[in-house]
């Protein structure tokens, strides 16, 4: 199997973010790889090591594959730290500003030529919160796609894979054939942390640092030319006010029932 | 007037109170034509119940490959419907769901799109709340039909009684977007509350509740509330991960949250930031949660929650 786990590189989900000029101002805070991608990561791991493997002497393949300034190249950093055996960056000017659209195009432009049976998403960026990227990967790929997995199970043989997800709906068990794009929850697994041999071996695998133009697309389609949509204007709102806070000496439950209907919630 | 397509919503049979919600917006912008996606036999009976509105046209398209083909078949549909009728708008809940099939329906058609909107004017700028409720932002979709989701409990239904001319249409799925098929839902458990994404009101328990919900479900049941829960508390097992509440569980903004035992980690927060009030009834009083609390009770959640669970049912029977 030849698997592609897309990350992101992300601003520290605990640093205050502000916008400069329409968009995240991403100079101002330190970037880590999306905590959601890294259960992507240990699921590819888990999906090869119960079939033989990757790396020397493995029969499978993990590549990561990342759009973002080139620092991003830590991020990936990290995964192949974790196991992955290769990473394709895309890295050009002409990215800033690129909204979801933009981003899947660039993702699936990269999957498309690399003969990939899965790819495998987090199901969220901490930054842009869209959770439709890997919908939209799939969507332009045309292939199946199996969003919000809780487990997976994946037939190298059968080329298929079937996941169960826990939604509104309920348990729901969605199953395909390769290839196909997943999207994982938290709940499917604990990531491993990186060895100390894993880092050391992560610094000699291969990464390759991609411009637009490698992956036949032109500035006109991404960035900011190529958004659909336009922030207009964006301001900060203003903070909470203080609320009330109470001990609890007795009475507070009757002072938060007073509270609710002054309030006019009850 | 230009026409602003509404995927209905529904559950159980019933159109839900989000689908008014997103008519309320539509109508604002151009004329309403609400799209009603169904399982055979059963489109009549849903169309049948919109009739308040202002929805000027109903379409009810039926396919079996809606239930088994969820997100694709549904994109295709809206997909195929949004480049032959060029609609100025579609309008979407801000579900899991919903959102993915409006991405896939951006690609479709090649058009802009915004998520989680709060508010949508005339001239269709979506304003959305970003970076953990800190910044307002207003945007347009610049190119091709404006795909917009909304965050449930956004606006108040303005309703007016309609009478909407009624289409049935043969569209159909393409076989591309059956490609991932659904072998068997086991279907949630829903105990009668209100669904979480629509609720309210909203009493979550945490880690603090040590297992025991039941101060804080009653509390919800006295306020009509839809109960939810922190990952500790799934985590645990003690609670649905579907009822979670945060980050990778469900985002909400209802008129009321309470939060019982709960600290406030980001993640948790990022679920929940936007409710117009907040409640917090927690034991430490350093916990990060008061920081967004509009009411913080520093107390011991099984005192205070049958306390004030008390006190509603004292206030309705009087
Ligand atoms: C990738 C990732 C995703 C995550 N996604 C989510 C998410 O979607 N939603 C989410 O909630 N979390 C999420 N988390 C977890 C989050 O970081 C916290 O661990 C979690 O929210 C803590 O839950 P808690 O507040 O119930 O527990 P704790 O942090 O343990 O807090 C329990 C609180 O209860 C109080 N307490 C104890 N006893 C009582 C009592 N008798 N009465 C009153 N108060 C009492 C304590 O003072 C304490 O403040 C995520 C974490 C990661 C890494
Ligand atoms: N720039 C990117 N580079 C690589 N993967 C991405 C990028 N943006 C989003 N993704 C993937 O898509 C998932 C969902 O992101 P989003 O739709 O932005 O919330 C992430 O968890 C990643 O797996």
């Amino acid at each position: 199997m030849k698997i592609a786990v897309c990350v992101k590189q992300v601003p520290d989900s605990w640093a205050e973010k502000t916008m400069a000029g329409g968009v995240l101002d991403r100079a101002g805070v330190d970037a880590v790889l999306n905590d959601l991608d890294e259960y992507a990561v240990e699921e590819a791991l888990r999906i090869v090591e119960a079939h033989g493997g990757n790396g020397e002497g493995g029969a499978h393949s993990i590549a990561i594959v990342s759009m973002g300034p080139e620092r991003a190249t830590d991020a990936a950093r990290k995964a192949l730290s974790m196991g992955a055996d290769s990473a394709v960056i895309v890295s050009d000017l002409a990215l800033a500003g690129s909204d979801a659209l933009a981003t899947s195009k660039v993702l699936a432009a990269v999957i498309a030529s690399g003969g990939f049976d899965l790819v495998l998403c987090g199901t969220e960026s901490t930054d842009a919160r869209m959770s439709v990227v890997p919908a939209m990967i799939a969507q332009r790929l045309g292939w199946a796609s199996l969003t919000f997995a809780g487990a997976t199970d994946v037939n190298p043989d059968e080329k298929s894979v079937t996941i169960t997800r826990d939604t509104e709906v309920g348990l729901e068990k969605i199953t395909a054939k390769f290839p196909a794009v997943i999207s994982v929850v938290e709940k499917i697994n604990e990531p491993r942390y990186p060895s100390f041999k894993g880092i050391m071996a992560a610094k000699k695998k291969p990464m390759q640092l991609r411009d637009l133009a490698s992956v036949g697309l032109s500035a006109s389609d991404v960035g900011s030319d190529g958004a659909w949509s336009a922030v207009e204007d964006a301001y900060a709102r203003p903070l909470r006010s203080v609320g009330i806070k109470v001990v609890d000496e007795g009475n507070a439950g009757n002072e938060l029932v007073n509270f609710l209907v002054e309030r006019k919630l009850i | 007037m230009s026409e602003v397509f509404v995927l209905v919503q529904f559950a159980d049979g019933k159109v839900s109170s989000t689908t008014l919600e997103l008519v309320t917006y539509g109508a604002r912008a151009g004329s309403v034509t609400a799209l009603v996606l169904a399982t055979p036999g059963t489109g009549a009976a849903l169309a049948s119940q919109l009739t308040t509105g202002p929805i000027t046209k109903v379409v009810i398209v039926e396919s079996a490959d809606f239930s088994t083909f969820g997100v694709s078949a549904t994109a295709d549909v809206l997909g195929q419907m949004v480049l032959s009728q060029n609609p100025s708008a579609l309008l979407i809940s801000s579900s899991a769901f919903g959102k993915e099939v409006a991405g896939c329906v951006a690609v479709i058609t090649d058009s802009g799109i915004i998520t989680d909107a709060v508010d949508l004017a005339s001239d269709l700028q979506a304003t959305q709340i970003v970076f953990g409720g800190s910044t307002t932002v207003h945007s347009r979709v610049s190119h091709g039909c404006s795909i917009i989701t909304l965050r449930p409990n956004s606006v108040t239904p303005e309703l007016s009684p309609s009478t909407p001319s009624v289409e049935i249409s043969q569209i159909v799925v393409n076989e591309s977007a059956k490609l991932a098929q659904t072998l068997s839902i086991e279907p949630a458990v829903k105990g009668g509350r209100p669904d979480l994404t629509a609720a309210n009101a909203i009493v979550s328990g945490g880690r603090g509740t040590g297992g025991d919900f039941s101060p804080v479900e009653e509390f919800a049941d006295v306020l009509g509330a839809a109960v939810g829960a922190s990952r500790a508390a799934t985590d645990a097992g003690w609670y649905p991960h579907s009822l979670q509440v945060g980050q990778t569980g469900k985002t909400v903004s209802p008129q009321l949250y309470v939060a019982c035992g709960i600290s406030g980690a980001i993640q948790h927060r990022a679920g929940m930031q936007t409710s117009k009030t907040i409640v917090v009834i927690n034991k430490d009083p350093e916990a990060p949660i008061f920081d967004i609390a509009d009411f913080g009770v520093v107390g011991d959640l099984f005192a205070v929650l049958p306390q004030a669970s008390q006190g509603v049912r004292a206030r309705k029977s009087s």
